[in-house]
């Protein structure tokens, strides 16, 4: 019978941290992208909706049907399904880029959302305000729209960072590295309970610090 | 300087504004009353140029403002500075930036918007809150920094839209006094779209009232309280109600005449020979004149027609509410009453 040792604890942080540092680097790319896609997604949502600045059916309705399709499934089919797509960027199907792209389309389908509600918080009166007063529409969304919802904005965007981080662990399938690759690799193959415990620890502190980060943002934003 | 001509606003197979005509005249103060749902808003929204009217013309200042491109158009809004219902100012801004809005969005200068904000928050008086959020201040408060930032681009018309709904009565008529020193001041046009009448009456020199879509009545405020059969007049003038005085004939007593005496009432009841009671009265001024209703308590055996004539002569109409003889009835009924 084979006795499983787990890691020594004094050598955890010799594992943890490198794999903290590429879960932090794949979360901040991917962030990156979902802002500059997601966000100017959710306006334009928002504004070809009826109750927008410049409502088009046909293009809200496109957009919003391609937003849901990112959020409809589960991340682990999503990256599964996109592997032709991530090959034929990067040319490998596992491994930290291979994780970029299925992060980037959920994190932006999810972001679009986030940004649309953010955005249809701000009170229409506070477009006529823009309107009346001779603004262009574009200064409406951006001195107005996104201004006014920026609290809402800093909400979400707390929330789609902690999904992220959720989505990374799950992208240790496809060996992206990072803490969940740690845990699926040392915590599960192996059944070493240490490293598994370590990872657990620090994702749970990892949001909580987030998520306060967060909430400590908003209220500052708000007035 | 504001011509709206057969305005006709419509939303498919429902008619919201039709035919609207209004004039209103450099440095006067408009108001537009109606019941909710009569049509004021989509009026207000057609001033400013929110809405497209569907048919009519809306000229400021000699021009058509309903024929213009998309782009000239966002340059004629600028035209007419708008005051909103509660202000709708940016919560994350502050008092200071609001009113900087538009004009940093018309392309001023920094410097030129600094002194701008400045002047403007001085003349609503609200510069000691310059850096306090639309939270950290009442709503009259909120509201002078509206006017303030209606006032940003310079308009030649400030449309107000229930500005003063929703304030209490100290801050509405801090508001309306405001309104009447810009008038005063800058020759600015005003209209004002209210359903408090008080407004109309306190500040408004003429007056247009809004039904089902069409103005049923228009006019001077000050010649629309003197008109016999007017609803208008009625609401914008009620008369108190007033309790029926004992052995006393009721009258109704409108001003009719602009130059009635102050003194008329004591001068009336020595031409009669009798005392004339007061029942209930609104006397206002209206412009240089005074208008008022008032319900008078006379003496049943007076004649009709000499105190009609006797009062017609002070320049008001006076017509009796009930029949002299039940009056004396109740009079001869209460006595047996009360001997019995």
């Amino acid at each position: 019978m084979t006795v499983l040792l787990g890691t020594p604890w004094p050598d955890v942080p010799d594992l943890l941290l490198p794999a903290l540092g590429e879960t932090l680097r794949m979360v901040a790319v991917v962030m990156g992208v979902v802002v500059l896609v997601g966000g100017p997604l959710g306006v334009l949502i928002f504004n070809t909706s009826p109750l927008g600045l410049t409502p088009h059916r046909l293009v809200h309705v496109s957009i919003s049907w391609i937003a849901n399709l990112g959020r409809s499934l589960p991340f682990l089919v999503l990256m599964a399904a996109v592997i032709p797509v991530t090959k034929l960027v990067f040319g490998t199907t596992i491994g930290f880029q291979a994780a970029l792209i299925p992060m980037s389309i959920a994190g932006i389908a999810f972001f679009a959302r986030l940004t649309e509600n953010a955005v249809r918080e701000v009170p229409r009166e506070l477009l006529d305000v823009g309107l009346a007063g001779g603004s262009s529409k574009r200064q409406i969304m951006t001195s107005i729209q996104l201004t006014e919802a920026l609290p809402g904005l800093a909400a979400g965007l707390t929330l789609n960072v902690i999904a992220m981080i959720e989505y990374s662990a799950i992208a240790g399938a496809i060996g992206s590295g990072g803490v969940g690759y740690l845990a699926v690799n040392y915590g599960y193959r192996r059944f070493d309970d240490n490293i598994m415990i370590a990872c657990i620890v620090l994702l749970v502190a990892l949001v909580q610090l987030i998520q306060f980060s967060g909430d400590r943002i908003v209220r500052a934003l708000t007035h | 300087m504001i011509e709206i001509a057969g305005l006709t606003k419509s939303y498919g197979a429902t008619t919201v504004l039709d035919g609207i005509d209004l004039s209103v005249g450099q440095a006067q103060i408009a108001a537009v009353v109606g019941p909710s749902g009569a049509g004021k808003s989509t009026l207000a929204r057609c001033i400013n140029l929110l809405e497209r009217p569907t048919s009519g013309t809306i000229a400021v200042d000699g021009q058509d403002l309903t024929r213009l491109s998309r782009r000239d158009l966002r340059q004629a809004r600028r035209q007419i500075g708008t005051v909103f219902q509660s202000a709708n100012l940016l919560r994350r801004r502050t008092a200071a930036q609001n009113v900087a809005l538009p004009m940093r969005h018309a392309g001023l200068s920094e410097a030129e918007t600094r002194r701008r904000v400045g002047d403007l928050l001085e003349r609503v008086g609200m510069r000691h809150r310059a850096n306090h959020y639309p939270s950290q201040l009442s709503g009259g408060q909120r509201q002078r920094i509206g006017i303030a930032r209606g006032l940003a681009l310079d308009p030649a018309v400030l449309l107000a839209d229930e500005a003063t709904s929703g304030l209490d009565p100290d801050s509405t008529r801090a508001i309306l006094d405001l309104l009447t020193e810009l008038r005063d001041d800058l020759g600015l046009t005003v209209v004002v779209i209210t359903h408090e009448m008080d407004v109309v009456r306190s500040i408004a020199d003429v007056v247009a009232q809004l039904d089902h879509g069409r103005i049923v009545e228009q006019g001077a405020v000050a010649d629309v309280v003197r008109r016999s059969d007017s609803g208008l007049s009625r609401a914008l003038l009620p008369l108190p109600p007033a309790p029926g005085a004992e052995r006393l004939r009721t009258w109704n007593v409108r001003y009719e005449q602009d130059d009635v005496s102050p003194v008329w009432l004591v001068q009336a009841g020595r031409e009669l020979d009798t005392d004339i009671a007061v029942l209930a009265a609104l006397v206002e001024a209206a412009g240089e004149s005074r208008v008022g209703r008032l319900a008078l308590g006379l003496d049943p055996h007076l004649d009709d027609r000499r105190v009609t004539e006797v009062l017609a002569r002070h320049g008001v109409v006076a017509e009796p509410l009930e029949p002299p003889e039940r009056v004396l009835l109740h009079a001869v009924r209460d006595a047996g009453a009360g001997a019995a």
